[in-house]
């Protein structure tokens, strides 16, 4: 094969015109199999996926909190207004509105090159600000998930006598999260897939691996292609694995 | 036991109670009937502040629960609620329903909580259902339920809100024959209702509510017998 590539690829330069499927073979050689490159693929596969990680732990922290307080604030009695709750309401509102109101790209960008400007490290970095990002949508998808449960179960817990903290984590909480699977695990394929953004930041993930086999071997297509197939891959499997979580899920209804 | 002064409650420009003044005393079983949007449901719903009043002091064993520094959740344990729509907790088997509340809130120990449960579920005639969840159930299995899951609490008050307006008619009688019997152990009781053969039955006092304010109370013999004003008797033209 290495001769073959080797050959053909000396032939090419020598201005001979070879045939459709020796063209083929010699660019996808190239592409993916000489020097290695494969791995540089499999790696940024690998960066790929604990960035998403990285960033879905962040992200659900930071959205179960922001949802927490939002929902706990909009649910206070009248007369029984928490200034301290108000306070962070009112942060939680701006996060929310910022992140969701400027394009994730900007966001990269201003967290690598106005906040952590002397940080090299822009894998991490781009992490964290996607982690951020997600955060507000996560946020607002449990917050919604919270609202969707009946009015009348935190009543029933509360006319129990039991707290508003108390009625939520046995109660509220365990019939938000049936709800909000399949919109939080939407929101992990973008994030999966929004990865690739880090790029532009100096981030080295897939596409980065990409970009650095295109400037060595002055072709596109294949390793594009390539990068694609493996986010493609990467996809399927894991809205496989979430269909699965969600069959098992209802299974344990009982409805 | 519950002294009710000058309660009034609006939601917005809506005025739905209107001044109300009024007392229940221990082991009073009080009925409350009227039209739909005369604030019945509100009224009790006011006194275990599930609403905030807008004006007006409603006083529990003596301690005015109105009062912002009242603890509401330790007033909240004396009384149990009963609703409509049951709001038993759909994520729990029945069994957690009843205990959760009074091991959460350091009433009962976990093993105490359980013997309770079973006592109550064989009251109930359930003690088959313990784990099954509140979905597998009838209609009036799942009130007698909710009842039930109060009662774990060891209230001094229960207050039911329609308890049997979302059942079917022929789950209806298993569920009022419980709260019968509740009555007839010498439980303080507040239930809005449309059963007026229930009012009929167990009631000491009936209110009769409309337009936010009580327009008429007596014994039941005499409210029904002898209404005196003429929403009364119109209502109980269209009821009875």
């Amino acid at each position: 094969m290495a001769e073959l590539y080797t050959a053909w690829k000396a032939a090419m330069a020598a201005g001979e015109t070879l045939s459709g499927w020796q063209t083929f073979f010699v660019k996808f050689y190239q592409a993916f199999i000489d020097a290695e490159r494969w791995k540089l693929y499999l790696s940024g596969a690998g960066t790929v996926l604990w960035v998403t990680a990285l960033a879905l732990v962040i992200g659900v922290v930071l959205g179960v909190l922001v949802a927490l307080v939002r929902t706990a604030h909009d649910q206070q009695r009248p007369g029984h207004r928490n200034i301290l709750l108000g306070v962070l309401n009112f942060i939680c509102k701006i996060y929310t509105t910022i992140i969701r109101g400027t394009p994730v790209m900007v966001q990269l960008l201003i967290f690598s090159f106005v906040i952590f400007v002397n940080s090299r490290n822009f894998t991490l970095i781009g992490a964290f600000g996607l982690g951020l990002n997600s955060g507000a949508y996560v946020a607002e998808i449990i917050r919604g998930g919270l609202m969707s449960v009946d009015v009348g179960q935190m009543e029933a817990g509360r006319s129990l006598g039991m707290n508003y903290f108390t009625v939520m984590r046995f109660v509220i909480i365990p019939q938000a999260v049936k709800a909000i699977l399949p919109a939080l695990g939407n929101e992990f394929i973008v994030l999966l897939k929004d990865t690739s953004l880090i790029t532009v930041i100096g981030g080295q993930e897939l596409i980065y691996a990409a970009q650095g086999i295109i400037s060595r071997t002055y072709e596109a297509m294949y390793p594009l292609l390539g990068a694609a197939a493996v986010y493609l891959v990467m996809v399927m499997l894991f809205t496989w694995l979430l269909g699965r979580l969600e069959r098992s899920l209802r299974k344990s209804d009982r409805h | 036991m519950i002294d009710i002064k000058n309660l009034s409650k609006s939601f917005g420009d809506h005025l739905v109670l209107n001044n109300i003044s009024e007392h229940i005393a221990p082991g009073e079983k009080v009925v409350v009937i009227g039209p739909s949007g005369s604030g019945k449901s509100t009224f009790l719903r006011c006194l275990n502040l599930l609403e905030t009043p807008t004006a007006g002091t409603i006083t529990f064993d003596g301690v005015e629960m109105t009062d912002p520094k009242v603890k509401i959740d330790e007033m909240r344990r004396q009384m149990g609620m009963v609703f409509q729509h049951f709001n038993l907790f759909p994520n729990l088997t029945i069994r957690k329903n009843i205990t959760l509340a009074p091991v959460q809130t350091g009433l009962m120990k976990p093993a105490e909580a359980a013997d309770t449960a079973e006592t109550l579920l064989r009251r109930i005639g359930l003690e088959d259902k313990a784990d099954a969840y509140p979905a597998q159930l009838s209609g009036g299995q799942k009130q007698r339920v909710a009842i039930a899951r109060a009662l774990a609490m060891k209230p001094k008050l229960m207050l039911f809100d329609e308890p049997t307006s979302a059942l079917d008619p022929e789950m209806v009688g298993e569920v009022l024959e419980l709260m019968k019997e509740l009555a007839a152990e010498g439980m303080t009781m507040v239930v809005v209702t449309h059963e007026m053969g229930f009012a009929r039955e167990v009631a000491t006092r009936v209110l009769f509510m409309d337009g936010g304010v009580i327009m008429e109370q007596n014994t039941p013999e005499q409210l029904f017998q002898d209404p005196q004003c003429e929403r009364l008797r119109s209502f109980l033209a269209k009821v009875l």
